[in-house]
């Protein structure tokens, strides 16, 4: 009662609320959007639109995907005021693992070959198994045995790129099987007429997902935004879902490799034949981690407690939570989400090399990081760190095509990560949000 | 009157060879408010911590309603509704009020996700009982002043139907208006039959609200005394010379 009465005060009053407030927008996430719409643009105009061009886009994309996927388990890593430099030679043993099962070990022992339908889901599997177990082994190191993060991985960064060595005795391994290229990006995509089923279906989910919000807030009495708000943000996200979609539906497969194709099949092609090639797998595979990986951020009791160790360590262990076990969980999680980019990765190559995933250890710190995660623990978002990965990858392919130096490439890059950070640490001190 | 809440019998803790807590035994009745004092170091907070799952005892029994109790770790401690508002709040900074109050006992809903609206109005319904002005609810507990943050961690204790609760210091980092909201509290959970430990530096806050004092000097008990009986001066000299006045 005393709170109805006192509400109305406040509102009617002293502020009167801006339209960003209104729509509820995180000003964080705008300020990256902002920032990578400046940069597409930029390098828009100097490459003369070759940029911008769907088929940019489209590999602008399945480049990001591998490096995006491992960024959302780092945002947990860093969360909980851990870090984890083993990544990219973790997503080599995976990918060493997975290629060795399928080349190897399933044709000599099971009599499975290359292509046998049940070969790449096996692979798959053992790949993530390998990186959970190698993942939980690191974070049981950390949680229970108290050596430092940091040492752990910088020693998993030897272990692991050199382990992947000693299987492989350093050779490279392919080609792998053509079920599990799929994954790779151009080898897998699901063409115009799936795609659009997928994004108006995302949009259905999307829709829901607010409408859900708002009901639950109305059962339990809680203000809501204005109607208007809603239906702006709802048009908003639907706009972004279908664009995206229409984008690479608009990147067609070029009519040599069309016929091709055809010809694969015994067939002629049609003249005037065209086909779109619609939403990568690896990109709806993205996309699947984002969502489970939000999920589990937000609504889940493990999710919560990432959050509450990072915030207080020491209150989260008074308020019984397990935080020894929670670090090897999300260790764990780390390792099985790069042998998911060890899938994406490997596929795109279409081959295991020894060097697959050098240096992706500092792009995953510093997409998650250009994402908005705090490396003093506590804050951090899923959608930061895939926004901050697709913000690296743009600066580097943007660069390239524009015809920078690769000196130069990667000077900027670094320097363009240390800005983040920077800008990062003045907007918290401006609005007082967190450490 | 008869058994008491909790006995805690001849307890001891040692660290690497010092003796944190010296045989000490103490009790606490339902409805009761029983101060510890001593200085820094005098093996009050360790001693308590004992009771709150946090340290464990080398040596010593643990009795709740007059049956032994094991308790290793502070999930053990809640088992047996004992809460405890820590003198450094033990809240996380970057997570909002009803975050804090429901950590580690969160709701979810039916498929097993956090229920946020359902854990708002919780909050919501208790804070409006503990702290009718309070009205961040959406904010993380970092943006909250000292007398909000301590009435969430009050209403943490509160909400899970502690009956035995301990307080560290719980008025050590708030100003006069926020102590006496913190002294109301205290008062009317002690009307409903809770038994507190208070941890306190402050005579005054001692005479003023406990039943009775424990004073702890050098990891030994001093003595126990009924504040009744005592002066601000009888317990100062116990703190301070260790020399219990009754039994001098």
């Amino acid at each position: 009662m005393k709170t109805e009465a006192t509400e109305p005060v406040d509102k009617s009053g002293a502020q009167r609320p801006g339209l960003l407030r209104t729509l509820e927008i995180d000003t964080r996430l705008l300020g990256m959007i902002g920032a990578f719409v400046i940069l597409s643009l930029a390098f828009n105009l100097i490459t003369d639109g070759r940029f911008l061009t769907p088929r940019n886009i489209f590999n602008l994309t399945i480049q990001t995907v591998s490096v995006a996927i491992m960024a959302t388990g780092m945002v947990f890593v860093i969360v909980t005021r851990n870090i984890d430099l083993s990544v990219g030679s973790l997503l080599a043993t995976c990918s060493a693992v997975m290629a060795m099962t399928q080349t190897q070990i399933l044709p000599n022992m099971l009599g499975l070959g290359l292509d046998h339908p049940a070969t790449a889901p096996i692979a798959i599997v053992v790949g993530i198994l390998t990186g959970t177990l190698i993942g939980g082994f690191q974070g049981w190191l950390i949680g229970y045995l108290t050596i430092p993060a940091f040492i752990v991985t910088l020693g998993g960064l030897l272990v692991w790129r050199n382990v992947a060595w000693y299987m492989t005795k350093g050779q490279t391994i392919g080609p792998l099987d053509s079920n599990f290229m799929i994954f790779g990006g151009t080898n897998g995509t699901i063409g115009a007429g799936a795609s659009w089923i997928i994004g108006a279906l995302a949009v259905a989910a999307a829709l829901y997902g607010l409408w859900a919000a708002r009901r639950a807030k109305l059962a339990h009495g809680f203000a809501v935004k204005p109607l208007w708000a809603e239906l702006v943000m709802a048009a908003i996200m639907s706009g972004a879902i279908l664009g995206f979609v229409a984008t690479l539906n608009a990147y067609e497969v070029p009519v040599r490799r069309l016929k091709r194709l055809f010809e694969a099949r015994g067939e002629t092609m049609p003249e005037g034949f065209t086909a779109a090639y619609g939403l990568p797998i690896s990109v709806l595979v993205l996309i699947a981690v984002a969502v489970a990986m939000t999920l589990i951020a937000r609504r889940t009791r493990f999710g919560r407690y990432v959050f509450a160790t990072g915030g207080n360590p020491d209150a989260a262990e008074l308020s019984g939570i397990n935080t020894r076990w929670l670090t090897v969980k999300v260790f764990a999680l780390m390792g099985a989400l790069t042998a998911i980019s060890a899938v994406v990765a490997s596929a795109r190559l279409t081959y295991h090399s020894n060097d697959i995933g050098t240096l992706d250890e500092l792009r995953v710190i510093a997409a998650a990081v250009i994402g908005g995660t705090a490396l003093s623990g506590g804050f951090g978002t899923i959608y930061g760190a895939i926004l901050g990965a697709l913000i690296m990858q743009s600066l580097q392919s943007g660069m390239a095509m524009v015809g920078v130096d690769a000196p130069l490439q990667n000077i900027v890059v670094g320097a363009v990560l240390v800005l983040a950070v920077l800008v990062d640490i003045i907007y918290r001190r401006k609005t007082g949000d967190g450490a | 009157m008869s058994t008491p809440l909790v006995e805690m019998r001849d307890i001891s803790v040692s660290f690497g060879g010092v003796k944190a807590v010296d045989h000490v035994s103490v009790d606490l009745f339902p409805g009761e408010v029983v101060g510890l004092l001593g200085h820094n170091g005098a093996g009050k907070s360790t001693l308590i911590k004992v009771l709150s799952g946090a340290y464990q005892a080398d040596a010593g029994e643990i009795f709740i309603n007059g049956e032994q109790a094991r308790i290793t770790n502070p999930r053990d401690a809640r088992g047996y509704n004992i809460e405890t508002i820590y003198q450094t709040l033990a809240l996380a900074d970057n997570l909002d009020a009803s975050s804090n109050l429901f950590l580690g006992r969160e709701l979810v809903t039916p498929l097993g996700l956090i229920d946020e609206s359902a854990m708002e109005a919780e909050a919501r319904r208790i804070m409006a009982r503990l702290n009718p002005n309070f009205q961040k609810f959406s904010s993380p507990v970092s943006a909250l002043s000292g007398g909000q943050r301590q009435s969430v961690a009050i209403a943490r204790a509160v909400y899970f139907n502690a009956r035995i609760l301990i307080m560290d210091e719980p008025t050590a980092a708030l100003g006069p208006q926020e102590t006496r909201m913190v002294a109301d509290l205290i008062m009317q959970l002690k009307s409903e039959g809770i038994g507190i430990f208070l941890i306190s530096h402050d005579i005054h806050d001692v005479m003023q609200l406990c039943d009775r004092a424990s004073v702890m000097k050098n990891g030994k008990l001093v003595g126990t005394v009924a504040i009744g009986d005592v002066t601000d001066d009888d317990l100062l000299s116990m703190i301070i010379l260790g020399k219990n006045p009754k039994a001098a």
